[in-house]
């Protein structure tokens, strides 16, 4: 067993010395090595914690999300509403909530504006997130006109901006008191623009959004877990489709690895042949060979994570933001969470190790068998 | 004792470029001794020592070595005989350039795992014995011929094989450094191990160390005669 | 719209991969077959064991390349169980169409097949005249389909993947009332399941004591081993998993191997598939003790084998046993 494990460390030695004579060759390989892992755990990394930023965020709504249908049309939906679906059994919370969309010519984009529950404001007073006071230039104290429903401009004095750590979805946020929202709007009192309810046990859900079909045919109730469900099909399709493109990149590495594995240099052939001749097996030269491919697949492997994980967490993912954020102007600066799991891993070790091996395979045999009395001939 | 019995050596089989090497060759060598193999280039000489060294398979016939047949074994086991029965000095010495000097005659013990310690120490000794104690950790490429010559045979010798195994040893050296390797050759001879040795340096196949000679033409023997007995 | 995500391209690709890497494998079995001959020292028979060695490599990277697959299919099974409705674990992913099940069974199946194909190997590897190669590239032969019939069983769970089918999960699949294999596995009562949970334990471990005492038995063992194995999973399903939830219906393989119950799953699976797989070396180790180039080795190897089979036996029913002793649940039926 110890002789075993002495066996090995006498291989490691040989591949690390084979390595660094080989320098400019090996190094050449372990950038590109590394720039592979580097761009996959980029994207693996920054979907990563898109994902569980929503999920924490989500984790907040409510259960059930009640709309009104009129005519297929989304409408305001009547408080009346509430009573009319009584008690029902699992829900421990139900009220109205009034929101909506407002397009700001200034920096063409479109605010969310909705009410402020947690947070008493004056008729004029309101919060927003950080995106919309990046994008105008705002602070707490400063004022922000925008155009309500009657056509003309009604001023609002900025109290204070959102937290940074709900930016993904406050970004574009204005919170204000629920009168100054139905002026604004011109929504008339006992109109909502939907219906929430909040369901403890999550295996009552599906029950309780059954019986409000049946209680309330004109409304539509949309789950939680069924947008969570939209947000991670998306996120997941999107972080398929990025790896897909990479595809071509990925086939471009395994090529080089692969040539650079069967091009062997005369000197190494020579080598080879040595230490075939002079008492090495061909299990041992292969052997020896999987610790240099092992090695270098660990530092590349080691080197292009840590360089994604300083990219996606440290540099915001400034490369990939666009393509997998896909936001509007209002653009969200967040800081994802450091998370590294099983399955990003395993993934990686597919896409990145896996190939590098199946395309060394075969050249490092051929390399192996090399006749022992080749050298002397 | 090693014992051939109408050996033939084939390449290229079944291919238009078919090459005998060796044809239906059987003969026997002192396990003790001093052997030469002589004979032109071509003549089948160095392919005679890669079968007898278990570098290589017979394509027919048989080999034994201390009465044990060896000549079917594959590549696994013979790799395991050769490298405690024979020692390799190659014509051009072959040691692995970047490496040092200690780590070439460390190297065929790799695979078999011995504590470091006593590996090096080992490695050491051989090297001290034939007076390159001082440039263990010099790398080989700096080496002068007969260095690198003793050097090689103190690789050869780390396993501690019954036979040391030279082909065309003097080919690179002059008339001086052949003698010394001679003397070294004279050395083992006293240590009890034996010795083959292909070659057509006159210097060599005149020499009084050598104690049985095979004469080599077109993969078949022409004649043995021993010299000392 | 079938489901795109990396980890199941992953899989799909190591999976293609890995198939065709076993064609050339499977068409130099029937080559090894035909033409082996340890005698010859000819060109073809020299050539041929060189290959060997490609294809033992070829091997030993599929073994480790299924041993990582296995574990990011239960991973992404996982990971998958929000886009369900209905799935809440790994087991509702599996039951989303037909094919999830068969294909861990297979995946399951390919890891065993693997290992003792490598254990075969090594051993054969002790035999100056390469005894068992045509019994071991015979076993190649069987293995290559196992391999395909995987790519493609695997191909079609992920291609049938549809989102509005509402699955059902471990509360469901493995409660009593269900119908099916998992069901009639969960249908069994703790105190039934605990009884051969621990009687395959006893079994097997008692079988390995007397081999390694008495120096014989290998076979047995190795049966043991095979039974241990089947006994454990339902074991688990059944009985164990109860105790480490701490609740009476909830029956799921998968869960405990999630951070919340501290990864504990790992623990158990861990010995118990290493400890089967050796278990299955060293019946093979027993089998060929008479092949005479392999006396020795098949001794040497089968206590080997048989050592560390022991060691993972014990670490998993001591494992067990602790979880089932620190639990706050109590199943009355189980102890009186």
């Amino acid at each position: 067993m110890l002789q075993a494990i002495e066996r090995q460390r006498y291989f490691i030695d040989y591949s690390l010395s084979s390595l660094a004579r080989r320098r400019g060759k090996n190094l050449g390989l372990l950038t590109v090595y590394s720039l592979i892992v580097f761009l996959l755990a980029s994207v693996m990394l920054f979907t990563q914690s898109l994902r569980q930023e929503a999920a924490a965020i989500l984790k907040e709504a409510p259960e059930i999300l009640v709309q009104r249908i009129a005519a297929g049309r989304q409408d305001l939906i009547p408080a009346a509403y509430l009573e009319r679906m009584g008690s029902l059994r699992g829900v421990s919370e139900k009220r109205g909530r009034l929101w909506g969309y407002h397009f700001d010519p200034a920096i063409k984009a479109n605010y969310t504006l909705m009410t402020a529950d947690q947070h008493q404001l004056p008729p004029d007073g309101i919060l927003i997130g950080a995106g919309i006071a990046r994008a105008r230039g705002l602070g707490a104290g400063d004022f922000l006109s925008l155009r309500g429903n009657d056509g003309k401009p009604a001023a609002f004095r900025v109290e204070g901006i959102l937290p940074a750590e709900t930016e993904l979805i406050s970004s574009d946020l204005i919170l204000m008191a629920e009168p100054s929202l139905r002026a604004f709007f011109g929504i008339p009192d006992g109109l909502y623009t939907d219906l929430i309810l909040k369901v403890s046990n999550p295996r009552e859900v599906r029950k309780v959004a059954e019986k409000l079909t049946l209680l309330l045919p004109d409304t539509r109730p949309i789950l939680r877990e069924e947008i969570l469900r939209t947000y991670d099909a998306i996120f997941n399709w999107r972080e398929g489709v990025v790896f897909v493109l990479l595809m071509g990149a990925l086939l471009a590495f395994v090529i080089f690895a692969w040539d650079k594995a069967s091009g062997l240099s005369a000197e190494e052939r020579q080598e080879i042949g040595i230490l075939k001749a002079i008492g090495w097996e061909t299990g041992d030269v292969i052997r020896m060979k999987f610790w240099e491919g092992g090695l270098i697949s660990l530092s590349a492997f080691l080197l292009g994570y840590l360089l994604a994980y300083l990219h996606v967490f440290f540099a915001d993912g400034f490369l990939f933001e666009p393509v997998l954020k896909g936001w509007a102007t209002l653009y969200p600066a967040f800081r994802p969470r450091p998370v590294v799991d099983g399955l990003q891993l395993a993934t990686l070790f597919f896409f990145s190790v896996f190939p590098y091996t199946l395309a060394t395979l075969v050249p490092v045999w051929r390399a192996a068998i090399t006749d022992p009395d080749s050298v002397m001939r | 004792m090693i014992r051939l019995e109408q050996i033939s050596k084939v390449f290229n089989q079944g291919r238009p470029n078919e090459f005998r090497a060796i044809h239906g060759l059987s003969l026997g060598i002192a396990a003790d001794r001093v052997t030469l193999f002589t004979g032109p280039s071509g003549s089948g000489k160095t392919t005679l020592l890669s079968l007898v060294g278990c570098l290589a398979r017979p394509t027919s016939g048989r080999i034994y070595l201390k009465g044990r047949m060896i000549s079917a074994l594959p590549e696994r086991f013979l790799t395991d005989i050769r490298r405690s029965t024979f020692g390799f000095v190659f014509q051009r010495f072959n040691l692995i350039k970047g490496l040092s000097l200690i780590e070439n005659v460390m190297l065929p013990a790799y695979p078999l795992g011995l504590p470091f310690p006593e590996l090096r120490e080992r490695a050491a000794g051989l090297l001290h014995g034939l007076g390159l104690g001082s440039k263990l950790e010099n790398r080989v490429e700096w080496l002068s011929g007969g260095e690198a010559q003793r050097a090689a045979i103190c690789r050869a010798l780390i396993n501690d094989p019954a036979i040391l195994i030279a082909d065309e040893p003097t080919a690179n050296l002059d008339s001086a450094l052949t003698r010394e390797f001679l003397a070294i050759v004279e050395g083992l001879r006293g240590q009890g191990k034996g010795v083959i040795i292909t070659s057509h340096d006159p210097l060599i196949a005149e020499s009084a160390v050598m104690e049985a000679v095979i004469r080599m033409r077109d993969g078949r023997r022409v004649e043995r005669m021993a010299m000392e007995d | 719209m079938a489901i795109l995500n990396p980890a199941i391209l992953a899989l799909t690709l190591a999976a293609l991969a890995v198939s065709l890497a076993l064609l050339p494998a499977a068409v130099f079995s029937l080559r090894v077959l035909r033409q082996w001959d340890m005698d010859s020292g000819s060109e073809r028979q020299l050539g041929l064991e060189r290959s060997t060695y490609l294809i033992s490599t070829l091997v030993a990277f599929a073994f480790a390349v299924e041993l990582i697959a296995l574990l990011l299919f239960i991973y992404n099974a996982e990971a998958l169980s929000t886009q369900f409705v209905g799935a809440m674990c790994a087991t509702g992913v599996l039951n989303v169409n037909g094919y999830g099940w068969p294909t861990l069974l297979l995946k399951v199946l390919i890891f065993f097949a693997a290992a003792l194909w490598l254990q075969l190997n090594r051993l054969d590897n002790r035999g100056e005249d390469y005894p068992l190669t045509r019994r071991k590239y015979g076993l190649l032969l069987a293995i290559a389909p196992l391999v395909w019939a995987e790519a493609a069983v695997q191909t079609l769970f992920f291609l049938n993947m549809n989102p509005e089918v509402i699955t059902s999960c471990c509360g469901s699949l493995f409660s009593a009332e269900g119908s099916g294999v998992a069901a009639e596995i969960a249908g069994l009562a703790p105190r039934e399941a605990a009884l051969l949970f621990f009687g395959g334990g006893l079994t097997v471990l008692g079988l390995g004591a007397w081999r390694l005492w008495r120096g014989r038995g290998g076979i047995p063992f190795a049966l043991g081993g095979i039974g241990a194995f089947v006994t454990a999973l339902m074991g688990i399903v059944s009985f164990v998993a109860l105790y480490v939830y701490e609740h009476p219906h909830h029956h799921c393989p998968f869960c405990i191997l999630k951070a919340g119950h501290g990864f504990i799953g790992y623990g158990l699976y861990i010995p118990l598939f290493a400890a089967t797989a050796l278990a299955l070396g060293a019946g093979s180790a027993a089998l060929h003790r008479h092949v005479p180039s392999l006396r020795a080795a098949a001794a040497l190897e089968g206590l080997r084998s048989i050592r560390l089979a022991m060691i993972g036996f014990v670490w998993f029913y001591a494992l067990g046993l602790w979880l089932v002793a620190r639990s706050n649940l109590t199943l009355t039926e189980v102890w009186w």
